[in-house]
């Protein structure tokens, strides 16, 4: 039915972008409070509510914190609720990202990637929601304009699944995505209404007042864990449930997705694992070695929580070399968030590869082509390196 | 609360909620109290200041009368032992034997 329809090319910015998805989606109540390089969607957004193309409660507080505390408040009463941010604003939501995923809240939240202070820096990295990780959401991370715009819609359908109930945010590279203009395919807005449906799902209502509810209460030791449990069952069935959607989705726009995309992986001796723009900028690398007869490959990571350890393991045991790329550390630990779990999915493998992980593009740098093409070229060599200086990561 | 009783997770409500309303009555918070207040209600005069400051609705009261505490939710604050008029003095807090 929805293959008959026709749709429009569109030249947006990822910000642009985002507010669209976010006006076909039409929800209920949106809080944001404006950050850099965020800023444009709420500005969009706001421009679709002061014209009446939108119905939305939007609701201007004095902070991110108050932000999410108020979408929180509007989930409890079973309406569709969507907000943004970046950085230092993510970073002030952190007490209630923790509420919302144990809530059970089907928020949606597009987080623009930006890195942390100190020193102030409003460029892309991921130390925002890779910082956020624990925290019970699901993410789904994104190349280009594109794919935050189709993630988003199916957001709406991961978060509003019985089974399911979860924040899903959805992250784009600030700046890279943000500011810059893509070629961006929208659904109509029938296909969206369509796929997510017009009437929201939630696990309560707090405003039935017919059957009342306490929302939150205090939990002593006796029953905690228990709700802990019965949380951490949800990302059992997201993990299955996020698949699903990337193939129907798929299946009715021409579209689909996985946990993770690859490219040349299939007889790949040397792979690359990224994720964000730079992916864009690996696959360009790949395709260039492959032309010069080089088994090169690229696995670009969409679902990080819940992560895909299965299926990451499968794709990726039957290579030699394997660089993880991190866009952010994770200070003190064993490396960069993404190499750690790769490297710990690889351990019930039958033939591991050597593995290094590369930390890159913090604070805006760019991962520039040439930079890039030498470290594929000398990935085959590395773990000597890496053996020889006793580390197991790169900065760079 | 006996182990036995608690329930398994599987048996809870999505996102740790509570289903029905006043079920803080079933929670007796009166297991916290170190202090608990005793009446000698042949001296009370019924004025019901310690009913007006119980914070926590623990003064029972019937048809204007004060009739005692409910043991239940009464954490032993002694507000209603301090706010009792100087000159009636009924309500006198003894230590809970342990």
């Amino acid at each position: 039915m929805s293959a008959q329809v026709k749709r429009q090319m569109l030249a947006l910015t990822g910000n642009e972008t985002i507010a669209l998805a976010m006006k076909q989606i039409h929800p209920d109540v949106v809080a944001a409070y404006p950050i850099t390089p965020s800023t444009t969607v709420m500005e969009k957004f706001a421009e679709y509510v002061a014209n009446g193309e939108v119905q939305t409660e939007l609701v201007t507080v004095e902070s991110e914190h108050s932000a999410m505390s108020a979408c929180i408040g509007a989930a409890t009463c079973g309406v569709r609720v969507m907000t943004a941010t970046s950085s230092q604003g993510f970073a002030l939501m952190w007490e209630m990202l923790y509420v919302a995923a144990s809530l059970r809240l089907p928020l949606v939240m597009a987080v623009v990637n930006r890195a942390l202070n100190s020193n102030l820096n409003i460029h892309c990295d991921h130390s925002d929601s890779m910082g956020g990780r624990d925290a019970g959401w699901i993410q789904l991370y994104s190349e280009d304009a594109q794919e935050v715009y189709d993630n988003l819609i199916q957001a709406v359908r991961i978060a509003e699944h019985p089974d399911v109930f979860l924040p899903v945010m959805v992250m784009s590279d600030g700046f890279y995505v943000s500011h810059s203009v893509f070629n961006v395919t929208p659904l109509s807005d029938e296909e969206v209404r369509e796929f997510i449906g017009t009437q929201p799902r939630s696990p309560y209502n707090f405003l039935d007042i017919s059957n009342p509810i306490t929302v939150g209460p205090v939990d002593l030791p006796d029953y905690y864990m228990e709700h802990k449990r019965l949380q951490a069952e949800a990302y059992y069935h997201a993990k299955r449930v996020v698949k699903e959607i990337g193939e129907e989705f798929g299946k009715r726009f021409g579209r689909s997705y996985g946990y993770f995309e690859t490219y040349g992986l299939e007889d790949a001796e040397l792979v690359i694992v990224i994720a964000g723009t730079a992916a864009g900028t690996t696959r360009y690398v790949v395709e260039q070695l492959r032309r010069e007869g080089r088994k090169v490959g690229m696995l670009k990571m969409r679902v990080f929580r819940p992560f895909p350890q299965e299926e990451i393991c499968a794709a990726l045991q039957n290579a030699k070399a394997v660089a993880v790329l991190d866009r952010s550390d994770s200070f003190g630990a064993f490396a960069g968030p993404m190499y750690t779990e790769i490297r710990s999915a690889l351990y019930e493998a039958s033939s591991k590869p050597k593995l290094i992980n590369r930390i890159y593009g913090l604070g805006g740098r760019d991962l520039r082509l040439s930079m890039h093409m030498r470290f594929f070229h000398n990935l085959r060599h590395c773990w000597k390196v890496v053996a020889m200086l006793n580390a197991t990561i790169i900065w760079a | 609360m006996e182990k036995a009783k608690l329930k398994g997770w599987r048996d809870l409500h999505i996102g740790g909620i509570i289903v029905g309303g006043a079920t803080s009555e079933a929670f007796h918070t009166g297991e916290w109290r170190v202090q608990r207040p005793v009446v000698e209600l042949d001296k009370c005069i019924n004025c019901l200041f310690c009913w007006v400051y119980c914070p926590d609705d623990a003064v029972i009261v019937e048809d204007g009368k004060m009739k005692g505490f409910d043991y239940d939710h009464c954490k032993g604050c002694g507000i209603c032992a301090e706010e009792c008029p100087p000159k009636v003095k009924c309500i006198t807090m003894i230590m809970e034997e342990v």
